[in-house]
């Protein structure tokens, strides 16, 4: 992608600003108009989630940009990063509709924390939901301010002026007119937006809601697109680690001096971390098989298999996470009262690019962090405390980010090739193994969630008793209509409290709420049956909310839902759920084979309702990514460890979903105008580990109550049916 | 260490080195050619899939002693100066990406399947590319993406 000017600024492989230094940053902003604006998470949707974060806060003040040029062009920065779902062309969406330019003229620069502002990170769908409103209202007020610019200019009151593509002119006289470029070029103008500006009417919209080609894709399909891993500045080497082989192992003793005798190789100390560093990371890889240690076995005793009896044994820490009216009084009035326990394990992220960052220290002294992360400000202060250095002496760098999900939350890499870099006084270049990324990946927690319900002859659910045990409380909301329900909480994704978990936990995609929405549906159609009804009705019966009524329904609708109570033989399964302020129903159909157990999904289809829509195209595919990506942890995922050790290290043991699983996959986005923008990239994954065991259950009558649904799971269901 | 003569990209190279690397970290660190990814160093991924002779292989496994003589085509080999093979242009239309990091894995290893077959079904396809991931689960744009550039070399013919 060429710009007609100012190459420098953006250059091929957007959003990768490598040769953007800082020079350049104050000569694009040192002339031209400038928004600053602040970006404040609405209440509840954001808390400070992992140690490092905590440290740093969203500034009081403003923490965005949004830059017209000399040129005419857009500028805006913003401390996100690309992960693949595409706000690298839905924020330049907003902003090109309220300042009615052409989206070609709007450039991105994101996650970089020289050239950007501080943002916490991206993660939990916030960028279109957050950002996005407080991104059109800058925009609207950079048009404001050119619009009265103009209207100086030609001696034409604002109100007769109209703006088209970057030029504006008198309604009367077309040929009074002014382009942006004209009247930001060769002065500095800076606003920080406060009040209120008019802000088009979604009805007006001619950029937002229609799907725009994705920015990135030449770059990526030629190769040129570049990730941490590919940075290579000169005389870099590539530092392979000694790891231990469990948690909880330590290191007795180490001998490296095979390691050594390999030509090319340094050995590199810093406290407790040692690697071997070559100019080849496979000539490294060779050295560090080199590398003779031992170390004390883990202390842990925990495998896959008695991990949930710990959880529940070892879980203190209760919160309350909902409650209403009185759950013993409730369920007195019940008719039957029904228990249910279901548990998932620990699902890794697995994203195709391992955890990489490359380092270099600078001829001033700054150390520069090209990293692979969805966190660069936290991860910049991280960096900066182990190397106890302040945070303006690191510069983070985000190139595109070859996949996150939640993952690359934490920045270990990042932290190891700076120390490293530090220590060997080379550029390093750190690219976990996969058995590495295994190994210190941040696992979305193991879970226990057990449920009692009460229902009534009416079939009403009358009470609720929910516990989570792991997941946390994202994704439990009550939204059946159950006068009586009390919903606590013990740990969390967000930490490992007390030493719940044998390893990291962190986020995973709407973290959470695959746990909770998985049970809690599961659950709800048990009840169903239970009731003998069909489980969309009952749904219905049970549901006031009229929201997710109608997702329901318009899913109900496309996929040609037909009454009757489960197990039906049809194979057909429903379920509901809410995420990142997004309401999803989905249903299913699947075959499973009665000799293996066996579960091949031939249908999914599913609508959601995300309030305003920005980028149609967009949002279907992160639809169709949740819908595949879920099957992984529904169908097959599932991280097998012993004593600490990992077992299952690379994709010949821990399978993600595949080409031959491809369902047929229907998504339906309801028309929403008068609810602002909500998540996109989370919220069709919740439902997918309740809405394939339903269908399980109505094809087979065998409930399964354990994540992933695998062959030997449903067969030993199917036998004990 | 021995001379090794190979084609990249339609350009012969030699490279001294050990014949026991593989491919993948000479194409990256030797010839700083990136755009051929790293994924899980087993051949489980694909990430690193390049074309030898024609022939689909993970570079990830492939000793250099193997490339000898052989013609290397990668990613970047693909396109005819900024003219996109009828793949890659495929794979940009109908978005057969999300993260990017599979994508040039899936672009080789589509060339090669639709070299092998070039009307495939859409069964064909999913049984073709199976053993390339892609953890964004962008599968269903991909498999749109291959049957279109099946259609766009047989001329437009559905």
């Amino acid at each position: 992608m060429t710009r007609p000017t100012d190459e420098m600024i953006v250059p091929e492989g957007w959003g990768f600003v490598e040769t953007i230094d800082r020079r350049d940053f104050l000569r694009l902003t040192s002339t031209g108009l400038m928004v600053v604006f602040a970006v404040k998470p609405p209440e509840g949707t954001f808390r400070p989630v992992w140690n490092f974060a905590t440290q740093q806060r969203t500034p009081p003040d403003f923490n965005a940009f949004l830059h017209v040029g000399a040129d005419g062009r857009v500028t805006l920065l913003v401390g996100k990063i690309e992960m693949g779902q595409g706000i690298i062309t839905a924020l330049p969406q907003i902003a090109a509709e309220e300042l009615n330019v052409p989206l070609g003229m709007v450039d991105c620069v994101m996650g970089d924390t020289d050239l950007t502002p501080f943002d916490s990170g991206t993660f939990g769908s916030l960028s279109v939901r957050v950002l996005g409103p407080i991104l059109r209202a800058a925009a609207a007020e950079a048009r404001a301010v050119l619009v009265q610019l103009a209207s100086e200019k030609l001696g034409v009151p604002a109100a007769d002026l109209e703006v088209k593509d970057g030029v504006i002119s008198a309604k009367a006289d077309g040929s009074k007119k002014a382009t942006y470029g004209e009247l930001a070029g060769g002065k500095k103008i800076e606003r920080r937006f406060e009040g209120k500006v008019a802000l088009e009417k979604v009805a007006e919209f001619t950029v937002v809601g229609k799907s725009a080609p994705r920015r990135d894709g030449i770059e990526k399909v030629t190769g040129k697109a570049k990730y941490a891993g590919d940075i290579a500045p000169p005389e870099a080497l590539h530092a392979r680690i000694v790891r231990p082989p469990a948690h909880g192992a330590t290191l007795t003793s180490i001998d490296t001096t095979a390691a050594e005798k390999m030509a090319g190789v340094r050995i590199v100390k810093d406290g407790d971390l040692v690697a071997v560093l070559h100019a080849h990371r496979d000539e490294a890889d060779k050295a560090l098989k080199l590398v003779k240690t031992t170390f004390t076995p883990s202390p842990s005793t925990l495998n896959n298999e008695n991990i949930f009896a710990h959880l529940e044994q070892v879980a203190v820490e209760l919160r309350n996470i909902g409650t209403a009216g009185d759950v013993s009084a409730g369920e007195k009035t019940a008719a039957q009262v029904v228990v249910g326990k279901y548990t998932k394990g620990y699902v890794a992220h697995a994203p195709m690019e391992t955890h990489s960052a490359v380092a270099a220290v600078g001829p001033d002294g700054r150390v520069t962090v090209w990293a692979s992360t969805q966190t660069p400000f936290p991860l910049q202060t991280q960096v900066a405390r182990a190397l106890k250095l302040q945070p303006d002496k690191v510069r983070v760098i985000t190139p595109f980010v070859g996949g996150g999900f939640g993952g690359k939350s934490a920045g270990a890499q990042a932290v190891e090739a700076a120390r490293l870099t530090v220590a060997a006084g080379k550029p390093v270049r750190v690219t976990w193994s996969r058995e590495e990324e295994f190994f210190f990946d941040t696992f979305d927690p193991a879970t226990v969630v057990n449920i009692r319900a009460g229902l009534d002859a009416a079939r009403h659910i009358v009470s609720w008793d929910y516990e989570v045990i792991g997941a946390g409380e994202r994704g439990s909301r009550m939204y059946y209509d159950v006068p009586n329900h009390r919903s606590v909480a013990k740990g969390s994704w967000s930490g490992n409290v007390g030493g719940m978990h044998p390893f990291n936990v962190g986020p995973w995609r709407a973290p959470g709420a695959n746990a909770n929405v998985w049970a809690r549906e599961s659950h709800i159609d048990v009840l169903a049956a239970k009731a003998g009804m069909d489980p969309v009705e009952f749904r219905l019966l049970n549901l006031k909310d009229a929201r997710m009524r109608r997702v329901l329904e318009a899913c109900a609708k496309k996929f040609g839902w037909t009454s009757k109570a489960a197990p039906s033989k049809r194979g057909v399964g429903v379920a509901c759920g809410e995420d990142a302020g997004t309401y999803v129903a989905s249903m299913a159909e699947v075959k499973v084979d009665a000799a293996t157990g066996a579960v091949k999904v031939v249908r999914v289809v599913c609508a959601q309702d995300m309030g305003v829509l920005v980028n149609p195209e967009g949002a279907t595919q992160q639809m169709e990514g949740c819908i595949m990506m879920g099957l992984g942890y529904t169908l097959s995922e599932e991280v097998r460890f012993s004593n600490g050790e990992v077992i299952d290290k690379n994709f010949g043991g821990y399978s993600l979903p595949k080409f031959s699983w491809l369902p047929k996959i229907e998504t339906q986005i309801l028309d929403s105008p008068d609810l602002p923008a909500q998540g996109g990239g989370e919220p069709a994954i919740v439902t997918m580990g309740a809405v394939i065991a339903n269908a399980v259950f109505d094809a087979t009558g065998a409930r399964v109550t354990q994540l992933p649904l695998t062959p030997a799971r449903v067969k030993a269901a199917m036998a004990k049916k | 260490m021995k001379p090794i003569a190979f084609t990249l990209n339609g350009v012969a190279k030699t490279v001294t080195t050990d014949e026991a690397r593989n491919l993948l970290w000479v194409l990256r660190d030797d010839f700083g050619m990136t755009g051929t990814k790293f994924g899980c160093g087993a051949s489980f991924c694909g990430a690193c899939t390049v074309l030898v002779d024609g022939k689909e292989v993970r570079s990830c496994m492939t000793p250099m002693r193997n490339v000898a003589g052989k013609k290397v085509v990668t990613v970047e080999g693909l396109a005819q100066g900024d003219t996109l093979s009828p793949v890659q242009e495929a794979f940009v239309e109908h978005v057969g990406y999300q993260c990017g990091y599979c994508t040039s894995g899936m672009v080789i290893g589509a060339t090669a399947l639709l070299a092998a077959n070039p009307r495939p079904t859409r069964e064909q396809i999913a049984q073709g590319m199976e053993r390339h991931l892609c953890r964004c689960a962008a599968h269903l744009r991909i498999v749109d993406a291959i049957e279109a550039a099946a259609t766009k070399m047989a001329g437009g013919k559905k």
